[in-house]
């Protein structure tokens, strides 16, 4: 099993002509994902690869085809109207690879998805990927092995770093989440914790925080409380500076809140085992598997 | 992006909020000439810089003539707080004022909303205020699909006043800020001190906004706010380049895609030993360009005696960031060792491009940071 992408996703993908729609929806394809659309408003009746039919609105590509999941690879100032055409379209899940999204639009975006009941992952996130599955996202997939391990992560290359780290060493993961590095994001790391702990499939979890906001501290507790399978952590941005937004808008620690060492202490009071390197991933994941 | 304090007052200005009138000054003759058009009266002088603070630096005065004016202007302005040059003052009229409060909206990321907080207690810090008497804090949520609603913004302006004239324009005031806020693009706005003056009037004595730079590319009119002057010029330099970079205090200079990585890449420095001299993320698709521009900083920063590139290939390609190099080290001489790891896509074209002119890769991550460490220790022996 594995989390929020199966082999019964089905995806469209919004922005299938552009430079990284195009390049990710080939490799998505590769890996054995079931793309069975694309919008792109103009390019409506046209096929991309000779395969996937585009259409010019989600709501003809979920009406023809039948899709549940959406992923977003619109330029920023666009994304936040393409979530709202997911949502009105009638899929399960979004998921918004773009990064750069006005956070004003995240907050009137928010509560539009949860009175609609839909899902959002992102945005600025890379997706996720449950290997031999399929991939809605940017992770590349030789990086992953099917395995035992659930990854929950706001980083995108740090998440590869340890997933690859895993891979070599024989582990491998149920799904890699990257829930991306923005201040408001539509799926948290407790809502992967819940799903990652009713997953039979997965035995250990790892979570990848930073510095910023109190979402890791939450979480920690949300452990502490209800998760039973074993939880390693890591959390990035122990020499950050204060008040300096480290590359994600999330990334940054406001006065005296939001820092390392207050997260990996959150993380330690709940039994979380924490990482001092990314490379400790592979002996604490061993050592509870 | 931080706007200065005269730039925030403007905006609040144009968005119906009453604030007094003021002029900024970058030279001490021009400051005396402000005072004078502002009525010979007692003005206060204020220094525009991008810090908190201002006042218990001394970068805050009151002059009683036009040539006081000039005086204390010409002793603020070139004076440093907290490592930043004081380019420009705001001269306005010194205030008499009954009361201060303060009020402010911010984009709180656990509500995933715009929320308000006013206090009676303003005039200082409300981080401080926050710490020591939250029961003086007053917030309100707001959907940002509807904006403040008036009964939101009068219960609001009822925790601040008794007097219901002066709560009626409180309201006002917070429904122009919240205006003034979603305008600017901005993730927080805050009047602080909000003052009632000796004729029962409510204005905004200084304010301070702060722009989501998300929103920049759309709004052009805010982006012309921008005054590189305050800012390091090699941050100016990546920014335009699309790098983000932060300059740090240590000496082994990073290169990284991506970041987490790049965060976790500074600890790793600091887990053996070093300390990272920049935080650098050059983002997602690569590009030979970009690397070049990020080499060109690093290497400008005398502290930086080693460097180190840790690159994870998915959308960057091993290969871009190879020639990036390759090119930088034809460009203009780098006089400190380069310890480079890259993993990922075209990782064996980017070695064999690196190993043409006699450069060596590594795939290991942790190898690699200790290699930089101890190239940054000889270094500074040396």
């Amino acid at each position: 099993m594995s989390i929020f992408v199966t082999k019964d996703t089905k995806l469209v993908i919004q922005g299938i002509t552009g430079r990284d729609g195009s390049f990710h929806a080939k490799q998505a394809l590769e890996y054995g994902t079931r793309v069975v659309a694309g919008v792109t408003p103009g390019k409506g009746g046209q096929t991309f690869e000779g395969t996937v039919p585009i259409f010019n609105t989600v709501d003809e590509a979920v009406r023809s085809t039948g899709a549940n999941t959406s992923v977003i690879y619109v330029p920023a100032k666009f994304a936040a109207d393409a979530i709202f055409e997911a949502a009105d379209a009638g899929v399960a899940l979004v998921v918004c690879i773009s990064e750069g999204v006005p956070v004003l639009d995240m907050t009137r975006v928010m509560p539009y998805l949860q009175e609609k009941g839909v899902r959002l992952i992102g945005p600025n996130c890379p997706g996720l990927i449950s290997p031999g599955q399929g991939k809605v996202g940017i992770i590349p997939g030789r990086i992953c092995a099917e395995g035992p391990v659930g990854v929950v992560s706001r980083s995108g290359t740090l998440t590869y770093e340890v997933v690859y780290q895993l891979t070599r060493a024989g582990i491998g993961q149920t799904t890699c989440v990257g829930i991306g590095g923005d201040p408001i994001i539509g799926t948290n790391f407790i809502d992967c914790l819940e799903a990652f702990e009713k997953d039979p499939a997965t035995k250990a979890i790892v979570m990848i925080g930073e510095i910023g906001g109190t979402d890791e501290q939450n979480a920690a507790e949300f452990v502490r409380a209800k998760v039973k399978k074993p939880v390693v952590g890591f959390i990035a941005g122990q020499t950050a500076p204060p008040g300096r937004r480290m590359g994600h808008a999330g990334a940054i620690i406001s006065g005296s809140s939001g820092t390392a060492a207050e997260k990996i202490a959150a993380f330690e009071t709940a039994g979380i085992a924490v990482m001092k390197r990314p490379a400790d991933v592979v002996a604490l994941i061993q050592e509870r598997l | 992006m931080n706007l200065h304090e005269y730039q925030a007052r403007e905006l609040l200005r144009r968005a119906g909020v009453p604030v007094p009138p003021g002029e900024v000054a970058t030279t001490a003759a021009e400051a005396k000439a402000v005072a004078e058009r502002l009525g010979r009266g007692k003005v206060v002088v204020k220094a525009q810089v991008h810090v908190g603070g201002r006042g218990k630096a001394g970068g805050v005065k009151l002059a009683d003539t036009p040539d006081q004016a000039k005086e204390v202007a010409g002793k603020i302005l070139g004076m440093k707080i907290k490592g930043l040059t004081v380019e420009k003052v705001l001269i306005a009229p010194a205030a008499e004022i009954v009361s201060e409060a303060y009020v402010g909206v911010i984009v709180d990321r656990t509500s995933q909303s715009p929320v308000f907080m006013v206090s009676p207690a303003g005039g200082i810090d409300i981080e401080e205020v926050a710490a020591k008497t939250p029961e003086k804090i007053f917030k309100a949520r707001v959907d940002a699909r509807y904006g403040l609603l008036q009964h939101q913004a009068m219960a609001l302006a009822f925790t601040l006043y008794s007097d219901v004239a002066l709560v009626r324009q409180a309201a006002v005031i917070l429904q122009k800020l919240y205006r003034a806020f979603v305008d600017a693009g901005a993730s927080l706005a805050e009047i602080n001190p909000l003052v009632v003056t000796p004729a029962n009037e409510v204005v905004a004595l200084d304010a301070k906004i702060v722009v989501d730079d998300n929103e920049l590319e759309r709004r052009p009119d805010i982006e012309a706010l921008r005054d590189v002057s305050a800012e390091n010029p090699f941050e100016v330099l990546a920014r335009e380049a699309n790098l983000t970079y932060i300059k740090l205090e240590g000496d082994v200079g990073c290169v990284v895609n991506g970041a987490g990585l790049a965060m976790a890449t500074m600890d790793l420095v600091k887990y053996y030993g070093g300390e990272p001299a920049n935080f650098l993320d050059i983002g997602g698709s690569s590009n030979p360009e970009k690397v070049v521009t990020a080499l060109r900083i690093i290497t400008a920063d005398p502290n930086v005696k080693a460097i180190l590139f840790n690159i994870f290939g998915g959308i960057t390609r091993c290969d871009d960031v190879a020639n990036g190099i390759v090119t930088a080290t034809k460009q203009f001489t780098v006089k400190v060792p380069i310890v480079i790891r890259l993993t990922g896509t075209n990782e064996e074209a980017a070695v064999r491009i690196l190993e043409g002119v006699g450069m060596k890769a590594g795939t290991d991550m942790d190898e690699a940071v200790k290699k930089a460490v101890e190239a940054a220790k000889k270094g500074a022996a040396a």
